[in-house]
């Protein structure tokens, strides 16, 4: 389980496509990992996402669930990034 | 039949809808209905027409959190929620809540509870078409 190269899949919704320039990426990355570790790698991998993730104004999902940054990130998750919701 | 809960492109039916919520119980005796429209100002600003995103398996599963803790919570019978995603014109029907009880008060206050909830946490992300471009609405009042 450790220091194995594995696949997850992230997602992108809402004006965060436009900013990263696509809606589903997969992201290659030494697992397990936590949510705070792998913000740190997307921040490099998306400079423009940086400002955002250090402001706190995106949410996180894994698999569905809100995640926070101590949430274990295993092989195949899929992590989303979820902008302020404005639904209704 | 139709889930009572669920996220659809297509316009609904609001009587189709609440015929299906109050039909669960002969001890119905109230139904409170939440419905939202596509308006045509926004901050000022003239809208031509709305585009909803959704996120499918995650939005539908807040969806029906929303129906589950509103069963579990308040003394109700039962509800639906129908959000529609997709292009959306002004006038046209964007959300509808609707909510069966024995007494009025219940229904009212989980039906307000419910929309509250439904913009806080389900991943609906509303795109304004305005005459200056699109922007992604960021808040959720």
């Amino acid at each position: 389980m450790t220091g194995k190269v594995d696949v997850i899949k992230l997602k992108f919704f809402a004006m965060l496509k436009g900013l990263v320039g696509r809606d589903e990426v997969d992201l290659e990355l030494t697992l397990p990992t936590t949510l705070l570790q792998l913000k740190s790698v997307i921040a490099k991998e998306y400079p423009v996402l940086t400002e955002l993730l250090e402001k706190r104004k995106l949410l996180i999902s894994v698999n569905e669930e809100l995640a926070t940054d101590s949430t274990v990130i295993k092989s195949g998750d899929e992590v989303a990034f979820l902008p302020p919701f404005s639904g209704g | 039949m139709k889930d009572l809960v669920r996220i659809q492109v297509e316009d609904f039916s609001i009587e189709e809808e609440i015929a299906r919520v109050k039909m669960t119980s002969s001890e119905t005796g109230a139904v409170a209905v939440f419905l939202g429209t596509a308006r045509d100002i926004s901050k000022g600003e003239k809208i031509m027409c709305l585009e909803f995103e959704h996120y499918p398996e995650m939005a539908e599963k807040k969806l029906r959190e929303i129906r589950t803790r509103a069963l579990d919570n308040f003394n109700i019978i039962e509800m639906g929620v129908v959000h529609r995603t997709g292009k959306i014109e002004i006038g046209e029907n964007i959300v509808l809540i609707v909510v069966s009880s024995r007494h009025r008060n219940d229904a009212f206050m989980a039906c307000e509870w419910a929309i509250s909830e439904l913009k806080r946490t389900t991943p609906i992300w509303k795109r304004e078409k305005t005459e200056n471009g699109e922007v992604w609405v960021e808040e959720h009042p």
